[in-house]
């Protein structure tokens, strides 16, 4: 069995490397925010330092950017999420023969590089502006939101749809036969199935709005969020400032997902148990 | 939007579109006759309908297609000042895409080589980079659908998802970290005696084309293990028995049946870098060409939004022109690249 352990020994070389040179920069990054040096610097390891993480408390620029994000964050989840949801839902009653067209329509925000959606969001509603004259709709904020949205409501589309597939309609007709409304099934029925996927959304929504640069750089104007006030700092030189806000934002997002990976696994339990009991159950019947 | 005509076309086309499909639902329901389908409203009740109908409407038309429509229609104007927009001078024109050739809106002699020959090494970098990205990531994603134990996928899953949520530019800055000319490569060479003065990584482009290498490798991987997953491992084996080589268990076995997934992953990789503006504006040395970046400062240098607009499109289309090609070349349909 040598070959095979000599294959399996270059498979463990081969995955050890992938992940080496997955994790290698942030690593390297992720030290430079600890040493004394101005210059973001592994080696030697001069002393270890706080000094940073204050210099970044202290930047005004980049903790305005920082509420930006948040706020722009919150809004696309609350505008992302129910834009995925209502096209999800028209997507299994859109009539056979435009179901390709829509279905083209409602997924190219996703296959569209993000600068095109974030110029061709400000060119839109800059006009809009003029010609309505409602100046507050020329905004850094909501044009980000509007063109971070844009691809996000696929995402969150893309999360209903699977979930959708999984929906028995028999569940609905049961409610409507019992006398509920339309309206009551929705609320009482279908939003409590999806919410497993709400919450993946949710997420999926606010940490894509929150790391996003590209749409985000033409859309936001003269305002700032995190990320573009990070590529102005960057592109002036480098300071370990900037490693210490690296690893602040690695901390909370591998929260996120941790978080996101657990509510995900806890979904999966759920519907493995449900499936385990409905099998046992039919047994038990028969 | 100069003409009132275009203004008018451009905003009524999705709105007839979306009509002639209702009033073909509408005749498709009464020929049929069938008593399970029912209309929208019926069937949704009217609050839940009238909100569906609108958050739809609102995304497709205020945020996808209006949009979109309105940047093509700038591209061909000329940029003019306020005062002068919609007057006689407001006409259509093609200059802004002659500039791209010619790097003139009059003189037709010399090129625009700046311009061009940057559009084509973003394209062709970017198509190395998703090879490139496409050979790192398929053993893994082999090996993580079909060899890993539960436990250990567990492991290697969890461990892919965290530097995905990190940041671009964040991503960026490491490689500069990594790369510049004080940086930790540079040190290492130094301190091992291999060179003698410290390598412009950057200048070289090695910071660039590594550093988007780096950034878009989980968005092959995911897509590659979905498809290559849902392959049934027997089919591995009995090609093994059958006495396949390797390479032609992968080359005929599982690749065929992975189609989707390398189509997706490569779709996806290619987009994101040729669309990429963080990575060449942080890692890009002085004679870097990268498209992206030019298009920004056609916007916020030159604060020529028809030009860039222009610019815009030509990549958009490269884009749409990969992805067709993608899909005829693999065969597979648009809702099987972005499952």
């Amino acid at each position: 069995m040598t070959s095979r352990s000599v294959h399996r020994t270059m498979i463990g070389f081969y995955i050890a490397l992938f992940f080496a040179f997955l994790f290698g920069p942030l690593v390297v990054m992720g030290i430079t925010a600890f040493n004394t040096p101005s210059y973001p610097q592994v080696w030697p390891f001069e002393g270890f330092t706080l000094r940073w993480f204050k210099a970044l408390l202290a930047d005004r620029t980049l903790m305005e950017g920082f509420r930006n994000s948040l706020l722009i964050g919150t809004l696309v989840v609350c505008l992302a999420v129910p834009l995925g949801l209502a096209a999800a839902i028209v997507m299994t009653q859109v009539h056979a023969r435009a179901r390709s067209l829509y279905y083209l329509v409602v997924v190219s925000p996703v296959l569209t590089p993000g600068v095109i959606l974030g110029i061709s969001t400000v060119i839109f509603w800059s006009d809009v502006t003029r010609w309505t004259g409602a100046q507050g709709l020329y905004n850094g904020i909501f044009l980000a939101t509007l063109g971070q949205s844009t691809f996000i409501s696929a995402y969150c589309m893309l999360i209903f749809m699977s979930r959708l597939q999984r929906f028995d309609r028999a569940q609905e007709e049961a409610a409507l036969d019992l006398g509920a409304s339309r309206t009551q099934v929705f609320f009482h029925v279908l939003l409590p199935f999806l919410k497993p996927a709400l919450l993946s959304a949710a997420v999926l929504a606010f940490l894509s709005s929150f790391e996003n640069y590209n749409t985000t750089t033409f859309a936001i104007l003269a305002d700032k969020t995190l990320t573009t006030a990070l590529a102005g700092r960057v592109r002036q030189g480098t300071t370990p400032a900037i490693s210490a806000l690296a690893v602040l934002i690695t901390g909370v997002t591998l929260a996120g997902a941790l978080l996101y990976e657990l509510l995900r696994r806890r979904e999966q339990a759920r519907d493995e148990a449900r499936a385990l009991a409905a099998a046992a159950a039919e047994r038990a019947g028969t | 939007m100069s003409n009132p005509l275009t203004a008018a076309i451009l905003f009524a086309t999705p709105l007839a579109v979306a009509l002639a499909f209702w009033l073909l639902a509408l005749r498709d329901r009464r020929r049929a006759g069938d008593p399970g389908s029912t209309g929208f409203f019926r069937r949704n009740g009217p609050v839940v309908g009238a909100f569906l109908l609108a958050a739809t409407t609102f995304w497709i038309l205020f945020m996808i297609v209006w949009p979109m429509l309105y940047m093509v229609d700038y591209s061909f104007h000329r940029k003019l000042p306020p005062s002068r927009r919609g007057g006689p001078d407001d006409v259509y024109t093609l200059e802004n895409y002659w500039y791209f050739v010619y790097g003139s809106t009059r003189v037709f002699t010399s090129y625009n080589w700046v311009h061009i020959n940057a559009f084509w090494q973003t394209i062709a970098v970017s198509v190395v980079i998703t090879v490139a990205n496409f050979a790192i990531c398929y053993p893994l994603a082999y090996y993580m659908a079909q060899v890993a134990r539960p436990g250990r996928l567990r492991v290697l899953l969890l461990l892919l998802i965290v530097p995905y949520w990190v940041n671009e530019i964040l991503r960026a800055f490491a490689f500069m970290v990594l790369f510049g000319t004080g940086g930790t490569i540079n040190k290492l060479l130094l301190a091992m005696g291999a060179i003698s003065a410290p390598i412009d990584f950057i200048g070289l482009n090695v910071a660039l084309y590594s550093g988007l290498t780096y950034a878009y490798l989980l968005l092959m991987v995911f897509p590659l293990y979905n498809a290559i997953e849902s392959l049934d491992h027997n089919q591995v084996e009995a090609a093994r028995d059958l006495g396949a080589p390797w390479w032609h268990i992968h080359l005929f076995v599982v690749m065929p049946f992975a189609k989707p997934g390398i189509a997706s992953g490569c779709t996806l990789v290619f987009m994101l870098a040729a669309g990429a503006l963080a990575a060449p504006l942080v890692l890009g040395g002085p004679k870097t060409l990268w498209f992206t970046p030019i298009v920004y400062d056609r916007f916020y240098q030159a604060f020529n939004w028809q030009q860039g607009s222009a610019y815009a499109i030509i990549l958009l289309l490269t884009c749409v022109a990969f992805v067709m090609a993608v899909m005829r070349l693999f065969k597979v349909s648009l809702s099987e690249i972005t499952r």
